[in-house]
């Protein structure tokens, strides 16, 4: 079980989050403008990075808001937290083959 | 407790030591194994004292009904399972290894009807060659329809031990702990590390298996530290443990997995270990330990490995290491006259100890070219008959091994030269090497690395920060090398804590032998072939041989984890300890390969298996999950209501009269609504405060349809839609003020909404200014719906109601029953409603007053199931039940309600081209031809029946009830295409071949007009 350190709460076990998926996908302005497929890679599509990735949480059992986490899906290790609508930290973005 | 002199209660237990050993011969327990009563002491496992009493024949295998004996003294024990205590206090597959002795114990063997000595399923292994590997797979495949006989008769005959028939009586429990560091594991390592991080002034937590610390100390009676009995320093170690405050040192506590973040889960054995009547009233009889520490030691030992030999499997034959503990810790000889079999040094510190205490010990037979190393030496010292370059090629013994072969093993050890000779015993120990075991570092996704000289995987590297694994579990099989791993990895942990570990004074100083030289042999050959003339057993507990590994090479797997999954090999409760690498060895050299390119099968919690009640904690009956309760409840109850579970809320489902049943009891509810009136606690309906000057702003975004124009005191419908175009929620909500709103959601979709409305302020639009209140609970809520609900209303509430002040969707503040009240003139039902809202703590009391003053009408309080027919009858969806998350508003018919002219959450996935789709599934109605009767709801729905199947599904039931008002049935159904098939037929297969046809018509069966509505 993930040791999330929520920025309002401080450390806390990941069963008080949720998970929000893949972070930094803004919603296009206007929608009625983009093909089909441009929509669906919007709303579906997202990185299945083996390695460094960037997402989204929410603390849903507690402060019950949302923030970004920079994460290694292959250590799990918790490498940033930081605010929505921050730009993401500079980190070494490690991948593995 | 029975007291006996020590005197008679040696003679009574005839394999017991006179000396020596960690038990208390001044006291004597009695306890009993199926029919037979027998005596042990304080301090012994059921293994030792059944040993003590000359017992080996404890259970017949899962498979082929053998008789089996004890073979190991600890967690990786496959063959000793036993069932203790009675039902409904009894539970199965209790490892007699690690099951401490008290007076009254009861224990019955497993699996053998109808006795332990004289077993009828032993016919199975005379049947042996009729049942390989895969067996199951192979014979029960076809007929698929006779599964079901098959496996009435396969339950009947696998399985071990039995469960319980009754509810468990016990109570468990369950604990959360934080420390600096968890050291798992009290042998030298484990217990030199906490010493070191201790004194650094680390909070230590040290998890240790067994009920004594010591580890394999407690099994070596030579062993010196600093000079001295090496348990002396343990004691020295353990006081000084137990004196500080910052350590906590849990016994029969094993750690049993690794999770992210070290997270581990810890289960503690608290009362077991007591005599029934000895068990402090308030203990849980087991714990669960979810501890998160910083950092994490894991001393976890190492396990030896058993020879894969034939007919390896017989009661008496032990793994040498387990021999040397029954001695040593317990004082007991596992027999007279012994055989040690071994590839490596350590064979020969059990033939040793066997030697010294008077058991004849009539051969070593070593794999080994010579017998070389240490112990070794000691052995052709002490004058002890060395068979080197020598391999058992075969036991005999009808429930104990009486003599085997022993002969000359070829040097590439695939063969051996001749027949042998004959060697009488009724032990024999076996010794193949040492496994560390790496458990909890693999389950913390740590990787292995192969170590060709001692043929083990050691760990490598940690996946995770602060691990570390130390002792034999490494790889430092010596015990100095133990104590001064374990203080180095100490002193790292508290370094990485921030502390200073003083280096100690002088350096503590003990014995390092190492196992080596060794020769491995994973399958040891016998003169005849593999499979015949007897089995090599690989996983004792499951049945599993060396042959049955090569057949499933044969027959075409490869990867190691199907030949587990094929054989099952090392699936067993003892998730293969003992047996898997021996079972990759004998797969790699099939292959051909090298043994760590075969890999290893994955290490999964738990690491011996735990019991349900400490996962259940006190999570169990009332306590299983949250009830909740409207500020109603109580007259419900007291009215007779039944109720149904809607998420957690607990919601009143029909009220029925005497001889009244569901069917009967809705009919009335659903009759009397329309006549006269209804009252229904809608409390449950998720209540949301929306306020903030971008209030309608958000409601734009999120619904379908717009927002920004409705007027202060006027209610709206809407539809909420999720990004992907499909219905999440649906509800009213009105405008409390230019700045506020008060939404309602679905009973179960209320926390959810709350979250996808927060989820898109916070992350999305964080511009917005919008503030949500969760005010569910603050509210009760009561629905007054009928032709005479007017009338009701104003007898207790200062508003004029009439329709011109107060008209359909508009809501007002007023007093109801002098309490403060928003009545909101909303319909569900389609009748003239108000839903009237009160401080939740004046719900019940507004409750009678409209109850008590609606009788002279006839008021009738009506439950969910009535609500449902009611607003069936309108046609009104409810969320979950005509939509499933694949469904559009374009589906159901709502277009009326999707804003063309401004975006929403959804809006564009509503115009990808396959919404269009005419052969979308469509929300219509259903009317049955035979209007008595009513569809089954989830019923499939075809075009035309056929012959052949499968027959094409075009939709299916969603709502179906009777309808008093309409004096027919009804239902509501997605069918695709289905707005095309308006006036045409389908039909609905039921079970025993009636297909009901139904005529498709609009989803609308009552005041078609809705005048009723707007009254």
């Amino acid at each position: 079980m993930l040791l999330i350190d929520c920025p309002h709460c401080g450390p806390r076990a990941e069963l008080e989050f949720s998970y929000g998926h893949e972070a930094h996908i803004e919603r296009p302005k206007a929608p009625e403008a983009l093909s089909d497929a441009e929509w669906a890679d919007y709303l579906f599509l997202r990185d299945n990075t083996k390695g460094v990735i960037l997402e989204r949480w929410v603390h849903s059992h507690g402060c019950r808001r949302w923030f970004n986490v920079a994460r290694d899906t292959v250590t799990y290790e918790i490498l940033a937290v930081y605010p929505m609508g921050a730009e993401p930290p500079a980190l070494e973005r490690k991948t593995y083959v | 407790m029975a007291q006996s002199a020590p005197a008679a209660a040696r003679s009574s237990q005839p394999f017991r030591l006179s000396e020596g050993g960690r038990i208390d011969r001044s006291r004597s327990l009695t306890f009993r194994f199926d029919d037979r009563e027998l005596t042990g002491h304080p301090g012994d496992t059921l293994a030792s004292a059944l040993l003590a009493n000359g017992v080996h024949l404890v259970g017949r295998s899962f498979k082929y009904h053998r008789p089996r004996g004890i073979v190991t003294a600890g967690a990786e024990e496959p063959n000793a399972l036993v069932q203790v205590g009675r039902d409904p206090r009894t539970e199965p597959n209790v490892r007699a290894t690690q099951l401490e002795l008290f007076d009254g114990l009861g224990v019955s063997s497993q699996n053998r009807w109808p006795s332990l000595e004289f077993d009828v399923g032993g016919v199975n292994n005379l049947l042996s060659r009729f049942l390989p590997a895969g067996f199951y797979y192979k014979t029960f495949m076809w007929p698929a329809a006779a599964w079901e006989t098959y496996e009435k008769a396969i339950r009947q005959a696998a399985g071990l031990g039995l469960a319980p028939s009754k509810p468990d009586p016990d109570h468990y429990d369950k604990t959360f702990a934080h420390c600096d560091l968890l050291v798992v594991g009290a042998g030298p390592a484990g217990l030199s590390a906490a010493l070191t991080a201790a004194r650094a002034g680390a909070r230590v937590v040290v998890a240790e298996q067994d009920f004594l610390l010591g580890g394999d100390l407690l099994s070596d009676r030579t062993a010196k530290i600093d000079g001295r009995p090496a348990l002396e320093w343990v004691a020295e170690a353990e006081a000084e443990l137990r004196a500080s405050d910052r350590v906590r040192i849990l016994t029969r506590t094993i750690c049993f997995a690794a999770y992210d973040h070290n997270f581990f889960a810890l289960h503690e054995r608290v009362t077991d270990h007591l005599a029934p009547a000895d068990r402090p009233e308030g203990l849980p009889r087991h714990r669960l330990w979810k501890l998160r520490t910083k950092q994490a030691i894991f001393a976890t030992g190492a396990i030896e490995r058993p020879l894969v030999f034939r007919d390896n499997d017989r009661p008496g034959i032990l793994l040498a290491s387990a021999a040397r503990s029954y001695l040593n810790r317990w004082g007991v000889r596992a027999g007279s006259e012994a055989v040690v079999f071994t590839g490596n040094d350590s064979g020969y510190a059990t033939a040793l100890d066997l030697k010294a205490v008077g058991v004849r010990v009539n051969a070593v037979v070593d794999l080994r070219a010579a017998a070389e190393g240490p112990l070794s030496e000691a052995a052709k010292a002490a004058g002890l008959r060395i068979l080197a370059g020598h391999a058992v090629t075969g036991t005999e013994g009808d429930k104990r091994i009486a003599r085997l072969r022993a002969a000359p093993l070829d040097a590439d050890g695939k063969g051996v030269r001749g027949s042998g000779q004959e060697i009488a015993c009724d032990l024999l120990v076996s010794s193949a090497g040492w496994s560390p075991t790496v458990h909890l570092h693999c389950q913390a996704k740590g990787s292995l690395a192969w170590d060709e000289a001692h043929a083990c995987y050691l760990p490598d590297r940690s996946m995770q920060k602060g691990q570390a694994v130390i002792g034999s579990a490494a790889g430092a099989f010596g015990l100095a090398s133990c104590l001064a791993g374990g203080e180095a990895a100490g002193r790292e942990a508290a370094g990485a804590l921030g502390l200073e570990a003083k280096a100690s004074r002088k350096k503590t100083q003990a014995e390092d032998r190492d196992f080596l030289p060794m020769r491995q042999l994973y399958c040891v050959p016998s003169d005849k072939p593999l499979g015949q003339g007897g089995k090599h057993f690989v996983d004792q507990q499951n049945d599993v041989t060396a042959a049955d590994l090569l057949l499933a090479l044969r027959e075409g797997y490869r990867s190691i984890e199907h030949v587990k999954r094929y054989t099952t090999t090392g699936m067993g409760t003892d998730q293969g300890k003992l047996g898997n690498l021996n079972a990759i060895g004998i797969v790699a050299e099939r292959l051909g390969l090298p043994l760590p390119e075969v890999g290893v099968t994955t290490y999964r919690a738990p690491y011996t298996p735990v019991s349900f009640g400490a996962f259940a904690g006190r999570d169990v009956d009332a306590l299983l999950d949250p009830v909740r309760t409207t500020p109603i409840h109580s007259w419900h109850e007291r009215n007779g209501a039944l109720f149904e579970d809607v998420g957690q809320w607990r919601r009143a489902w029909y009220y029925p009269k005497a001889g009244e049943d569901l069917h009967r009891a809705v009919a009335r509810e659903v009759a009397a609504t329309r006549e006269t009136v209804g009252i229904m606690d809608a409390t449950t309906l998720g209540k949301i405060e929306i306020v903030g000057p971008d209030a309608a702003e958000l409601l734009n975004r999120v619904y379908t349809n717009a927002w920004s124009k409705l007027e202060v005191g006027r209610c709206r419908y809407g539809l909420m839609l999720k990004e992907d175009g499909m219905v999440m929620d649906d509800g009213v909500t009105s405008r409390l003020a230019e700045d506020r709103f008060l939404m309602t959601t679905t009973t179960g979709n209320a926390a959810p909404v709350l979250a996808h409305l927060e989820e898109w302020l916070q992350t999305e639009w964080p511009d917005l200014e919008v503030f949500l209140t969760s005010v569910t609970e603050q509210f009760a809520t009561m629905t007054l719906s009928g032709p005479n609900a007017r009338k009701l209303l104003a007898e207790l509430c200062d508003l004029d109601l009439s329709t011109e002040a107060f008209p359909h969707m508009s809501w007002q503040e007023g007093s109801v029953a002098g309490v403060p009240a928003r009545i909101f003139r909303i319909s569900f039902t389609g009748e003239l409603s108000y839903e009237i809202n009160v401080p939740a703590g004046h719900g019940l009391s507004v409750w009678q007053a409209l109850y008590r003053h609606g009788e002279k009408y006839g008021i009738t309080p009506y439950g969910t199931e009535a609500m449902h027919v009611l607003r069936a009858e309108k046609g009104f969806i409810i969320v979950g039940q005509e939509t499933d998350g694949s469904v559009t508003p374009l589906d159901l018919g709502m277009d009326w309600i999707v804003s063309k002219k401004k975006d929403f959450i959804g809006r564009r996935s509503l115009s990808r081209s396959d919404m269009a789709d005419s052969g979308r599934k469509q929300l219509v109605g259903l009317l049955t031809q035979d209007p008595k009767v009513v569809l089954p709801e989830g019923g499939a729905l075809v075009e035309a029946m056929r012959d052949a199947t499968p027959v094409p599904m075009i939709g299916h039931v969603t709502s179906s009830y009777w309808s008093p008002n309409c004096e027919r049935s009804i239902a509501l159904a997605l069918v695709k295409g289905g707005r095309a098939r308006l006036g045409k037929t389908v039909l609905c297969p039921l079970e025993g071949g009636k297909t009901v046809p139904c005529t498709v018509v609009e989803p609308l069966f009552f005041d078609k007009e809705g005048d009723r509505l707007r009254a």
